[in-house]
């Protein structure tokens, strides 16, 4: 599949597992409370583990895990539901994650600009037909009042 | 004809307000690229009307009864006559020929077309102005003093803090997706014009005991459904740490304010629901992670105190004798300075207010023939700038009194000279069900029955000081539930009823009105406040003001004659 990951179109093979799927050995994205349940033992095997947040998710339960997570997963159930854009600053300011913070879900291109100055830095809408506009929203803006996380 | 300010030569002189930089002005102009794609892709079908809504919010758009409404920011409630110009402009070309001034220093266009709107914005930003975030769940504009650099009870000006609120809360990547609706008022002053206790945040300089100036900050107030004065969270704030501050508030208002119900969402709620020690600690953990990392520095703020220098005031303004001449020979001048004008800090000058509050007009609006007089008077009279009251009105801040006298007669043949500024007929109102798909009743009909029935001057000065506030449903736009007198209008069955309470204020002494009792048919209104006025006239002890003599005896006297007949 397609998604935008630092500024551009690139191919992507990670892919989420509801919590009663097998995992297999390819690179899994998890939901949060799966990986608190299972903890560190996720850890061994051959494909990279992500964990998914969702917007009620309290972001500090992922803290433990970050050095071992490639990717943490933004997933917007809605558009509107801003707890994610805090959740992501946190990433990156207080918790000094470096890996991949991709938003998934119903987000907009035009949401994207703000994403990105947050610690965004992939992007894989739930319409698709959005990815070239995802890619054109990061320009929406070329200047800013406020500092970006990334 | 009076010479326009794009004539003359303002590069020489240091601008007394914020002027864009490039950078102010590429991102307004971004802004409106973005909105004229959105509107675009909603036109075509490519956004569905859920998706377009936050956007266009977030551009001031709202979808109501007869037509779009646009909404503009009018920041901290400062405008320069060019801006008036403009609004003018677009009053006549995109609108009906009129504009509606708000109590959050706003300014309302009720007929837009929506496929019209970008070249709107486009108009504006040509000025420097913008709809930016002005509704939508997300930091709206922030609001302040309308005496604010030439009160006399100013402790420091508050506008460049504002400018600097406005900059940091503009396009905010964390906090353009909050619970609900945020707004920030900033005061300067001993006397609270701002309505600061009723902000979800309230800014107030202050001095500290070791002299130094600093911010008092409150938060959790607001109106609307659950009125709810602010409370103090901080005493006293450094000025390097006002953004952090209010970056930790947000942070934690973000993160845990409800989104499960829009009415439980500001956050009044979530300080009510969390407790204030509780929300407080939150806060001020928060906050130790972020306060040393971004210092609002001394040379941050001086740049943008550069911005406001005071204007070449006349140093022999004070000379003139015409005025006083004037005002002892003309008695209705006289009672329009006593009315509409207030003090000022330089000797020689006062503030003039001018009323939009004329019997006959819907209060806030006016005509774009009245926006380019007012702008040409302002450039004559008091250096190009007109600033837009919480109340719904305009002042001209900086008018020498040898100018009075002649602005007077201007401004009278404007009907914008009605001297009833804080009088009983100086009405906050809201557009009300004849604009509005929120509202429950109308409001603009019956505040010009109100404002019938009061038609001697005389009595309506006799009763002094005494703010009616009325709004067409809860969400209280006018601010219904901190009037001397608030009027909500109700919907019962399909008919328009309305809800009386006293005793409310947005002063330094805030209060939330007591409900006289049960809501009053449309009819009725008009005969219940004249009731409400008498008793107070009956029954005032001498000089005791309506809202002293609400506090004095409660509502009960009030409520036995209004309900006399029921």
């Amino acid at each position: 599949m397609q998604i935008i990951k630092d500024n551009q179109l690139s191919n992507d093979a990670w892919e989420y597992k509801p919590d009663d799927a097998d995992l297999g050995n390819g690179d899994v994205i998890i939901s949060l409370s799966r990986l608190q349940q299972k903890g560190k033992a996720l850890f061994n095997r051959t494909g990279k583990l992500g964990a998914r947040i969702v917007p009620s998710d309290p972001v500090d339960g992922i803290v433990a895990y970050l050095p071992d997570l490639a990717l943490v997963e933004l997933y917007f159930p809605e558009l509107a539901d801003g707890r994610l854009f805090s959740h992501a600053w946190l990433l990156r300011n207080r918790y000094n994650y470096t890996g991949e913070i991709r938003a998934t879900g119903h987000f907009l291109p035009d949401q994207v600009f703000y994403l990105s100055r947050v610690g965004v830095n992939s992007f894989y809408p739930e319409n698709t037909a959005h990815l070239t506009s995802t890619l054109a929203g990061l320009k929406d803006f070329s200047v800013s009042y406020q500092p970006s996380a990334n | 004809m009076i010479e326009s300010l794009n004539e003359r030569p303002m590069a020489i002189l240091k601008p007394t307000m914020y002027q864009y930089n490039e950078i102010d002005q590429k991102l307004v102009d971004e802004r409106v690229a973005q909105f004229r794609r959105q509107t675009e892709r909603f036109l075509k079908g490519e956004l569905s009307e859920d998706q377009f809504r936050p956007l266009r919010l977030r551009n001031g758009l709202y979808i109501q009864i007869h037509a779009p409404m646009l909404r503009i920011a009018g920041p901290y409630g400062l405008l320069n006559t060019k801006q008036f110009r403009m609004l003018a402009h677009i009053a006549r070309k995109y609108d009906r020929g009129y504009c509606h001034f708000t109590t959050r220093q706003n300014i309302q266009f009720n007929w837009p077309k929506l496929e019209e709107v970008p070249d709107i914005l486009a108009d504006l930003a040509t000025v420097q102005m913008h709809a930016i975030q002005t509704s939508g769940n997300c930091m709206r504009n922030t609001t302040s003093d309308h005496l604010a650099g030439v009160c006399v009870d100013e402790i420091e000006d508050p506008r460049p803090y504002c400018e600097i609120i406005r900059q940091w809360t503009t396009l905010h990547p964390e906090f353009d997706y909050l619970p609900r609706k945020f707004k920030i008022a900033v005061s300067g002053s001993l006397n609270d014009r701002a309505a600061t206790q009723l902000h979800d945040i309230g800014v107030h300089i202050v001095k500290n005991d070791a002299g130094e100036l600093g911010f008092r900050i409150l938060v959790g107030g607001g109106l609307g459904r659950t009125p709810v004065i602010g409370q103090v969270i901080k005493p006293f704030l450094e000025k390097k740490y006002l953004l952090s501050y209010l970056e930790a508030i947000l942070r934690i208002y973000n993160l845990y304010g409800r989104r499960d119900n829009k009415y439980k969402a500001r956050i009044k709620i979530l300080v009510k629901e969390t407790g204030m020690a509780e929300f407080s600690r939150q806060v001020e953990e928060e906050w130790q992670h972020t306060k040393d990392t971004m210092i609002l520095t001394d040379e941050r703020i001086n740049e943008i105190k550069a911005h406001f220098t005071p204007p070449s005031y006349d140093k022999d303004a004070k000379s003139d004798t015409s005025f006083a001449t004037n005002l002892n020979t003309n008695s209705a001048f006289a009672t329009w300075y006593k009315h509409n004008t207030a003090d000022h800090k330089i000797a020689g000058y006062r503030a003039v207010f001018l009323s939009l509050k004329a019997p006959d007009v819907a209060p806030g609006d006016m005509t774009d023939s009245q926006l380019d007089v007012v702008a040409d008077l302002a450039d004559c009279y008091s250096f190009g700038q007109i600033r837009v009251t919480h109340r719904q009105n305009l002042v001209f801040a900086d008018v020498k009194q040898a100018d009075l006298f002649e602005l007077w007669q201007q401004l009278d043949q404007l009907k914008l000279a009605t001297p009833n500024i804080g009088t009983v007929t100086d009405m906050i109102c809201c557009p009300g069900l004849d604009f509005c798909s929120l509202a429950n009743a109308g409001s603009i009909g019956v505040a010009k029955e109100i404002n019938e029935a009061l038609d001697d001057m005389d009595y309506i000065h006799d009763i002094g000081e005494l703010k009616i506030n009325m709004s067409g449903c809860m969400n209280g736009c006018a601010h219904q539930s901190v009037g001397h007198i608030g009027i909500l209008g109700v919907d019962k069955k399909g008919t328009e009823w309305y809800q009386l309470t006293l005793g409310g204020s947005s002063d330094n002494e805030a209060a939330i009105g007591e409900r006289l009792g049960p809501a009053v048919a449309k009819n009725e209104v008009t005969k219940a406040i004249t009731t409400i006025l008498d008793v107070y006239v009956k029954q005032r002890l001498e000089e005791e003001s309506f809202l002293d003599m609400v506090k004095r005896v409660g509502i009960d006297p009030f409520k036995e004659q209004v309900y006399a007949n029921h």
